[in-house]
């Protein structure tokens, strides 16, 4: 479209003198980003989503004189991570990509930095958790920003009616719309609580949807109650930790959830929940509003009858399983100046606030003063089912196999020992020494380097 | 002459392998050659093992029930009157024609964990439903089932193929000598139909054993990593878990396995060639 070019000289001091002056918008009135950039984005589940996305690429393409092209690509059959192995390994390809949560630190030798970008987006959007840092911090460098599409918590979507009848817990109570939540009954919300409740729903008939199959939502549940329990498999310095009594004390606990839930539970994948909740069946899972969206659209009774709401608290806090994307630039890319110009722009909070409106509340942004949409107010029916959807102060966001370092925690998310551990001491009948051991001799596999 | 040949050679046959060999000797972040460590470190691996023992179970088990149902309706196709013998050859096809992933998600929703129709028959009929993907067993049963249901068509129509070379003037003779028809079948038809039953049973074990799609649709390798083969094992591995070297030595060790079983067969069938 244009010949100009965009320098990194000229981004690094446009961003600096706007970001010094005025904290606003740090570069893109006085950039003269240019030539042709190929991006590849995740191509989103909530259909329409990605339109949003398309606009305010093709907005920032016109205002820069920026030839843009845009694939959305779909993470069903992990078409996007064969896309990352082959262009990382063809070092050719689209000059951004989406990347999936464990991604950026893995390419991170073949990403271009971009610690200029997320100093001028905290500074702008308010700082981001200390899990966003573990992912996509490598060695002291930003090797991808933080992107709202795709990014979600798996906490409990629980259905109103038969959480009040069956366990006596009023969730609406616990966290009303539009207010803080009830203290009391909020610091009640314990996962022995939370056993006690899929208890009383399984006696009832209608048992919590709760996967321990080997996709990323069982895998997510699992990782939050072991966090919860305090029970790492390994610690931050890469040592193994499984054979400890948190671990064990965690293992006891998911002995007795998993006899409280469907029989069939280890041959879940990550739409198993989504079907127990919208078929009426289920009284709980845990999973992002896209099953709650699902019902609106296939089952309204049920919809208006879900509640969206943080994830139960154990011995070491509230963990709220979280599992953010990134975007990042390709070393071998040719327009870098103008990628880090379109993370700028699709990073502004009134981009953002209508990629979250698009997704109907699924996508949660990382910034910290992103999460006073209006979205998750308003969505509904039930009106404020996502209210405490977005993480509140006081919740610690995490990703199974966290703290271990991100090389060795991918191998342990992927290969799901958590939920193979729950299966082994449970379905399989193994003891727990034997189960501690084999997942230890897996471990020890992952340290290779 | 031979140009095309070589280049198709090069392009698409040596430097696959090539490179993969390449990969498979690279550490995990693909830095530095580290020669066969990566099979050594499989060959430590309990996960492995389970994989290796999988394969060749599910490999040889749904082959050999492949090639017994492919034989029997074979036959029944052959004994139809040849007018009405094509719609019940293109009926019998379908499911080797449809794409494998689009048929097994079909079977996923039958033998859904919850869902489940077979469970629903079972539950209308009295008995306890089955976890067809949650318990080990069925979990394996149902990704066999399902390679048998895909395959047996290519061994129909590979042995109807071959009855049909057989001269009928064998069968008559031997009906004059008095043969019934158990000794038709071992004295005449099984002997002229070894070199097609060796090089199907070959080929089948081959696609069979590189079989990704119905395990990664039907169990995705679960439960536990029960039902994985060395395909499913190694996408898993190489581009999930983001270690290609390791990948690709988990792929390259259908090789040898694959190899000793050319060699008996194709020994087998040179051996009856020169003896004719």
């Amino acid at each position: 479209m244009t010949t100009r070019k965009f320098t990194r000289r000229r981004f690094l001091k446009s961003t600096a003198a706007v970001s010094a002056a005025t904290l606003g918008f740090p570069h893109i009135r006085t950039s003269y980003a240019a030539g042709k950039l190929e991006v590849g984005f995740w191509d989103h589940w909530v259909p329409g989503a990605n339109d949003v996305l398309t606009a305010a690429c093709k907005e920032w393409a016109a205002k820069e004189k920026v030839d843009i092209k845009i694939d959305y690509i779909p993470s069903q059959g992990q078409k996007n991570l064969l896309t990352i192995a082959a262009e990382a390994q063809a070092k050719a390809g689209h000059d951004m990509l989406a990347f999936p949560t464990w991604w950026p630190a893995d390419k991170s030798k073949d990403l271009e930095p971009v610690d200029d970008v997320m100093k001028a987006l905290v500074a702008k959007n308010g700082p981001v958790s200390p899990l966003i840092e573990y992912l996509g911090k490598v060695d002291g460098k930003w090797v991808a920003i933080p992107a709202t599409p795709g990014s979600q918590i798996k906490g409990p979507c629980g259905r109103i009616d038969l959480l009040k009848q069956h366990a006596g817990l009023d969730v609406v109570k616990m966290y009303p719309a539009g207010a803080a939540p009830d203290k009391a009954l909020a610091d009640k919300w314990t996962w022995d609580a939370f056993l006690d409740a899929a208890v009383k729903c399984n006696k009832a008939g209608v048992p919590f949807g709760i996967g321990f199959g080997q996709t990323s939502d069982s895998v997510d549940t699992a990782g939050t109650i072991f966090a919860a329990y305090g029970a790492t498999l390994v610690d931050a310095k890469g040592n193994i930790t499984v054979k400890s009594d948190n671990v064990k004390q965690v293992m006891e606990y998911m002995k007795k959830l998993i006899a409280a839930l469907p029989s069939d539970v280890f041959a879940w994948d990550d739409g198993s929940n989504n079907r127990w909740l919208v078929s009426g069946k289920g009284s709980l899972i845990m999973n992002p509003p896209s099953a709650w969206a699902v019902a609106k659209r296939d089952a309204p009774k049920v919809a208006e009858q879900c509640w969206t709401f943080p994830a139960p608290a154990g011995p070491k806090g509230r963990v709220q399983p979280y599992l953010p994307y990134f975007w990042g630039i390709w070393k071998f890319s040719k327009n870098k100046a103008a990628a880090k110009s379109l993370m700028m722009h699709i990073s502004e909070r009134a981009v953002v606030e209508k990629m979250v409106a698009a997704s109907q509340g699924y996508d949660i942004p990382a910034f910290g003063k992103f999460n006073d949409f209006k979205t998750w107010a308003e969505e509904g029916p039930p009106k404020g089912t996502l209210y405490h959807y977005p993480p509140k102060p006081g919740q610690v966001l995490q990703i199974s196999a966290y703290p271990a370092p991100p090389k060795i925690a991918n191998q342990i998310y992927t290969q799901a020992i958590m939920t193979k551990m729950v299966g082994k001491y449970t379905q399989g009948g193994e003891s727990m020494d034997k189960v501690l051991g084999w997942a230890a001799t897996e471990l020890e596999g992952f340290m290779r380097t | 002459m031979a140009l095309p040949l070589i280049l198709i050679i090069v392009l698409l046959v040596l430097y696959p392998a090539l490179y993969s060999l390449h990969l498979a000797t690279l550490n995990k972040g693909m830095e530095r050659f580290v020669g066969f460590d990566n099979f050594t470190f499989l060959f430590s691996r309990e996960t492995f093992w389970m994989v290796v023992k999988q394969s060749v179970v599910f490999a040889v088990t749904a082959v050999v029930f492949k090639a017994l149902i492919g034989f029997c309706v074979a036959h029944f196709v052959h004994n139809v009157p040849v007018k009405g013998q094509r719609k019940w050859r293109g009926m019998l096809l379908v499911p080797w024609v449809i794409p494998p992933a689009m048929s097994t998600l079909a079977w996923l929703w039958l033998f859904d964990p919850s869902y489940s129709a077979f469970n629903w028959l079972l539950v209308k009929g009295g008995f306890e439903p089955i976890g067809w993907l949650g318990e080990v067993g069925w979990a394996r049963f149902a990704v066999i089932l399902v390679n048998v249901w895909v395959g047996a068509p290519f061994f129909m129509i590979m042995y109807l193929a071959a009855l049909k070379s057989v001269p009928e003037q064998l069968y008559e003779a031997a009906a004059i000598d008095g043969a019934n028809w158990w000794q038709k079948l071992w004295y005449i038809t099984i002997p002229m139909m070894r070199n097609i039953i060796a090089i199907t049973v070959l080929f089948s074990l081959i696609v069979t054993f590189a079989n990704f799609d119905i395990v990664r649709v039907l169990t995705a390798g679960g439960p536990l990593d029960n039902t994985h083969v060395f395909a499913t094992w190694a996408f898993k591995v190489g581009i999930e878990g983001s270690d290609l070297p390791l990948g690709a030595s988990v792929s390259l060790f259908m090789f040898p396995i694959l190899a000793i079983f050319a060699i008996f067969i194709l020994r087998d069938i040179t051996k009856r060639g020169a003896e004719n």
